[in-house]
């Protein structure tokens, strides 16, 4: 059985009957088959020394079960990985940061404290996931919609204190940002609530964020400064009807004022959806596909050729074709009416750009019926599925899946030459990696006001390939960093390499988070080197 | 190498045709899993069949796990798990247990032992020898 | 000349002498004439001998002094007190919580680095009023919008800090806040957000960054000196339109509010609306005298009086921004959920487009909706008011939180003697997007023994408040120990942890010591 580094066998042993004491022998895992189980399914150190992996988990069923096994590690200085549903695929799942940890498994927490109807909030324990929340308002028929990252099994607040994002309008697709109120199970045991539960009786704690005096909510999120055991979620009434409305232009340049119109439409709330951006053009019977009519060899030719996008030849190609270069589809929430209104309003905006076309998408008014509901992009709805994972898995247009993926994922500022930027950039970094170079990388909607761009990088069971994609990753996190463009959330993997690219000023905020950290937690027991921060013992060991 | 260009590339598929991709995919007949699970009249491990698995392995639109097992048997058996005939619940539980391709392994407080002895029981119900 | 708690007058004129060196002799204020120009001018201990008068105060021209001065503070465990343009008034102005300590006066910082009309945001230094902004946003012709607290003369970074809230859809302030560059305690400086990548290209567009959001720990706080802050703003629209709703029963203000909330949440309406009673603004004998009865007047004698004189009994003038075709038919839509409040009645207000007629003056009344900053908010207190302290109670966003407050209020009110003015119960209004904040303005009197008793008051209306569950969002220096101690969950387990935070980023508690309710180790346990 493996023991936790720094900690003697026989603590261990010890700290292991008291937790079994705490929350029952059978939610104690120390077994090499069930702490296997912890395992990053898609860790990129997959079969290596190096692969980050629990020495035991523990399941706490309540929060004083999570009060007494914080105090238990604490007393033996049992470095413990607090994971919600641990379904965090792509950024580490529910493997520790630091290797040998106690993973803390929240998943058995799984009430749904209270949904209010007429406020739109909720508070819920950290193993409700986006099903079982999605479940119970469909059972209850109320009239909520919650907001669902890509896979629907994650948890509502292990994917907010991740800084996740979704698909609704722009207040609730950022997590984070939806999140009213949290209960913390701090490194002594303590427990603390934040806003305005920390008045005992409140009768606001969903539904003002900052309570009074600093506001500290922050502080748990991407970090290890305490266990949140409850938080609360501001929720979007099920609106009277949804439009999408889609907006071609020709020209390559094109994309600058359509970026710029969009982003001021945006901003205004005349579109209140996640954009989503295309090009008729590089999937019309290109080489991406997109199941449409075989690759048309002219245009596989012209696409061959280096800095093909940007090339007179295709812009030439396009217009003899008539296809647009680029595309976003729009969409709007709300009285139908309104929606209508707005997408005209949008119209006129784009036609300052010669040459824009439209293509009105289906207006539905909601709820969906039965139907409708398997044809629509569904987390667009609200309504959670595990679709994402089409991507990676074996499928007709993929004979030979991967095992998993990680995320390079890194804000650029929300322009079309930041875009045109980043393409140019991580092409060149691509060809010197001796990686696919893509033939163009559109943005993601994510988050008002930035872009955010998604790279996959596979996960496979082959060390060598494994090791030269995480040298592969890291290059790009510096050529990011270089240009001025930093990643929103990374695996623990590579999060020590990202944390060192934000060192403005000798890394002062990294030494202020760890100067919060030997304050908060000075046995250093809490997920240990995650997001780069290490306790003391730890990082003098390093240096 | 060409696994990491496929991958990369159909990210990008994923980027820009999100919208359409219901409309790429072969449509199998549908239906919506239903909020409650009711269960009435089905063998036990139903209800666990469909908590757990179906927004994978069941029907209709966005199903990795079927849509996988499409593109792997080409109809050679159901792409459907529990139409299938030959499953044994060794092989559930081993799946389940230890994850293949993308699919991850599941932890004991997300699919207890228990659990996963129903669901496995489940879908060797037809594997009459 | 006054000397900090703690320190030893050598130690201090050291400082003194060190602090000229840094930001030039003429920027350090000792002398009492000076000095008392950093007095609260609406303090509730207006010559008493409580009153926390400042002992010095030291105006820095740009971050490096501020470093400089913040590290000699560090040196001689000087206690410092940091204003922005220093017009917080109602909520302690620029005075110190703990008398004697050293003002650091940001005003001269108030350079206005980058306002982008493009991503429509802003990056200012703490110096920069609404009015700044404002007028360097109509000097360039930029098409974006400001969102001005009240009093325009504040600072976007001060009301941003203590956490204020304007009326545009962008009226959290706090929220609407993108990347900080803050002087910590040890003089060291920091950026958040994505500021901290150097060379970073999304730093006010993009507010998390990666580890830890530490950004709001230094809101209401005395944990580091903003210097910079970055802000989204929002894009001039087309039109502004406000459309009332009444209705004509006290009991319809249920459905009245949960429609409201319904809108809200739905990003419909999308600024501050109140709810008023049209009842409020009538000056008819008869309504009085129905009121002056033993006991008051009951609901339904109000509720016939409202129906005879067909005014209604509540009524809400609802905001919406936007295209003007896209606002009418929100209104539209607005006016059918609220019919199904039997006898609902509307009224449209004018449609205003802009940008607005360069010719017409402003501000105008209603303009502060539309990002124009103004000062008319001091007309409130009437002529006779030497100032007001305001109560702040965050309530529920329901019309059952209303009646209770009301109720509550009023029989606390009536308890303590107070007259309840123009100033009671201003709102509820949706400052922030969920909730209800409700305004007492408590007068403020050069007269020591009223201010006396309105502070024992104020102190009692805390408890009140805290029996039923609602807490301040924000006070006056005054009682912020008094409200701290009313977010008591758990042993004060958020205060101790905020303690514990305390000591660990300012060891010698030299930033604003007691600001709310945060004391520093040495001075903790003089308080206890």
């Amino acid at each position: 059985m493996r023991v936790p580094p720094g900690v003697s066998p026989s603590d261990f042993a010890d700290a292991l009957k008291q937790f079994e004491e705490a929350v029952g022998k059978e939610w104690v895992f120390t077994s090499d088959e069930d702490v296997a189980l912890y395992r990053d399914a898609y860790s990129p150190f997959w079969g290596e020394p190096d692969e980050l992996v629990a020495s035991a988990a523990v399941a706490p069923d309540s929060v004083e079960q999570v009060q007494a096994v914080v105090k238990i590690a604490n007393t033996y200085k049992i470095p413990i990985y607090p994971v919600s549903t641990g379904k965090n695929l792509g950024y580490g799942g529910s493997a520790p940061a630091y290797s040998g940890s106690v993973v803390l498994d929240l998943k058995r927490m799984n009430r749904i404290l209270e949904v209010n109807e007429k406020n739109a909030y909720a508070l819920v324990e950290p193993g409700v996931s986006y099903f079982d929340l999605y479940r119970y308002i469909q059972e209850k028929g109320l009239k909520l919609w919650i907001d669902v990252p890509d896979p629907g099994w994650g948890s509502p607040i292990g994917n907010s204190l991740d800084r996740g994002g979704g698909y609704l309008m722009p207040q609730y697709r950022n997590h984070f940002d939806a999140h009213c109120g949290m209960e913390v199970v701090l490194a002594n045991g303590e427990l603390l609530r934040t806003g305005m539960g920390a008045m005992p009786g409140a009768k606001t704690w969903q539904q003002y964020k900052s309570g009074f005096g600093p506001w500290i909510d922050g502080i748990f999120s991407q970090s290890n400064f305490g266990v949140v055991t409850k938080m609360g979620f501001w929720l979007m009434p099920e609106p009277d009807a949804y439009l999408s409305g889609t907006v071609m232009v020709p020209r390559h340049d094109d994309l600058i004022p359509l970026v710029e119109i969009i982003t001021n439409l945006e901003n205004t709330r005349v579109t209140n959806g996640m954009p989503f951006f295309g090009s008729p053009l590089l999937t019309r019977g290109g080489p991406l596909g997109g199941g449409g009519p075989q690759p048309d060899p002219e245009l596989t030719a012209l696409l061959a050729k280096p800095d093909a996008v940007s090339s007179p030849e295709l812009q030439q190609y396009a217009e003899k074709k008539g296809t647009s270069y680029w595309s976003c589809t729009l969409s709007f929430y709300g009285a139908e009416k309104a929606n209508a209104a707005n997408w005209e309003f949008a119209k006129e905006k784009f036609s300052a750009i010669p040459g824009a076309k439209f293509a009105d998408g289906e207006a539905l008014k909601l709820p969906l019926t039965a139907e409708q509901r398997e044809k629509v992009n569904v987390p667009q709805f609200g309504i959670p599925s595990l679709r994402m994972f089409s991507i990676g898995a074996r499928s007709d247009t993929n004979p030979t899946p991967t095992n998993g993926h990680v995320w390079f994922s890194p804000i650029i500022p929300r322009t079309g030459e930041a875009i045109f930027e980043a393409n140019r950039v991580f092409a060149q970094a691509a060809r010197e990696l001796g990686l696919p170079v893509p033939v163009f990388s559109l943005p993601t909607g994510y988050w008002e006001r930035a872009f955010i761009f998604l790279f996959g990088f596979p996960i496979t069971h082959d060390i060598d390939t494994n090791k030269k994609n995480r040298a592969s990753f890291q290059r790009l996190v510096k050529i990011a960093a270089e240009h001025g463009w930093g990643e929103y959330r990374t695996a623990p993997a590579h999060q020590g390499a990202v944390m060192d690219t934000y060192s403005f000023n000798n890394h002062a905020l990294l030494r202020f988070h760890e100067t919060l950290k030997d304050a908060v937690d000075p046995n250093g027991i809490l997920s240990a080197g995650r997001y780069g921060i290490w306790p003391k013992h730890l990082r003098e060991a390093k240096s | 190498m060409r696994t990491a260009g496929t991958f990369l590339a159909v990210a990008l598929l994923a980027i820009f045709a999100a919208k359409t991709a219901g409309a790429q995919e072969q449509r199998i007949a549908s239906s919506w899993t239903p909020a409650t699970v009711s269960g009435q009249g089905q063998p036990r491990g139903y209800v666990e069949y469909q908590k757990f698995c179906s927004m994978c392995h069941g029907e209709g639109v966005g199903r990795p796990g079927t849509l996988a097992l499409q593109a792997k048997y080409k109809g050679a058996v159901p792409a459907l798990l529990d139409k299938r005939t030959d499953l044994t619940p060794a092989f559930v539980k081993t799946t389940v247990r230890n994850g293949i391709s993308v699919m991850p392994f599941f932890r004991k407080t997300e699919i207890s032992d228990a659990d996963l002895d129903a669901i496995a029981a489940y879908l060797a119900r037809n594997n009459k020898p | 000349m006054r000397v900090p708690p703690g320190v030893s007058p050598r130690d201090f004129a050291d400082a003194i002498k060190q602090w000229g060196e840094a930001v030039g002799k003429e920027w350090v204020f000792t002398s009492d004439e000076d000095v008392d120009l950093y007095r609260d001018s609406y303090s509730p201990f207006w010559h008493e001998a409580e009153e926390p008068i400042p002992s010095a105060a030291v105006a820095p021209d740009g971050v490096e002094q501020v470093q400089a001065v913040v590290k000699i503070a560090n040196t001689y465990k000087v206690p410092l007190w940091t204003i922005s343009t220093g017009k917080n008034l109602g909520y302690g102005g620029s005075a110190p919580l703990l008398g004697g300590s050293v003002v650091l006066d940001l005003k001269r910082m108030d350079r206005i680095l980058e306002v982008n009309e493009k991503n429509h945001y802003a990056l200012v230094e703490p110096g920069v009023s609404y009015f700044d902004l404002y007028r360097y946003i109509q000097e360039k012709g930029l098409k974006v919008w400001i969102d001005p607290a009240d009093p325009g003369w504040g600072s976007l970074i001060g009301n941003a800090v203590d956490r204020g809230g304007g009326r545009t859809p962008m009226r959290d302030h706090f929220d609407a806040h993108c990347g900080m560059e803050i002087v910590l305690p040890n003089g060291e400086v920091m950026r958040t957000g994505m500021g901290a990548l150097p060379g970073s290209k999304t730093w006010q567009q993009y507010r998390y960054g990666f580890g830890p959001y530490v950004d709001g720990m230094f809101s209401q706080s005395s944990l580091g000196v903003v210097t910079k802050m970055g802000f989204w703003l929002f894009p001039e629209p087309e039109a502004y339109f406000t459309g009332t709703v009444t209705v004509p029963k006290h009991d319809d203000l249920i459905p009245l509010v949960a429609t409201l909330a319904y809108l809200m949440n739905s990003s419909i309406v999308l600024g501050t609306t109140s709810v008023a009673s049209p009842l409020n603004f009538v000056r008819d004998p008869a309504l009085a005298a129905l009121r002056a009865k033993p006991g008051g007047a009951s609901t339904q004698e109000l509720g016939q009086y409202a129906l005879e004189k067909n005014l209604g009994y509540w009524s809400i003038e609802l905001p919406f921004y936007g295209p003007a075709k896209v606002v009418a038919a929100q209104w539209e839509y607005a006016k059918d959920r609220f019919s199904a409040i039997a006898g609902a009645k509307f009224q449209e207000g004018a449609t205003r487009r802009f940008p607005l007629d360069p010719k017409e003056p402003v501000p105008f009344p209603g303009s502060v909706a539309m990002g124009i900053p103004n000062l008319s908010v001091f007309g409130v207190g009437g002529a006779r008011s030497e100032g007001h302290v305001w109560f702040s109670p965050i309530i529920p966003m329901t019309g059952e939180a209303v009646l209770e407050a009301q109720q509550v209020f009023t029989d606390a009110y009536k308890e303590m003697g107070m007259a309840m003015g123009p100033l009671f119960f201003l709102g509820p209004s949706s400052n922030y997007p969920r909730c209800f904040l409700v305004l007492f303005g408590f007068p403020i009197e050069h007269d020591i023994e009223k201010n006396r008793k309105n502070r024992e008051n104020f102190k009692r209306l805390i408890q009140v408040a805290a029996e039923h569950g609602w807490g301040e969002y924000r006070t006056h220096t005054a009682f912020m120990e008094t409200v701290m101690n009313a977010y008591s969950y758990n042993n004060h387990a958020l205060r101790r942890f905020h303690e514990t935070i305390k000591d660990a980023v300012d060891p010698n508690g030299i930033l604003s010591p007691g600001k709310c309710g945060i004391w520093p180790k040495h001075l903790r346990k003089a308080q206890a």
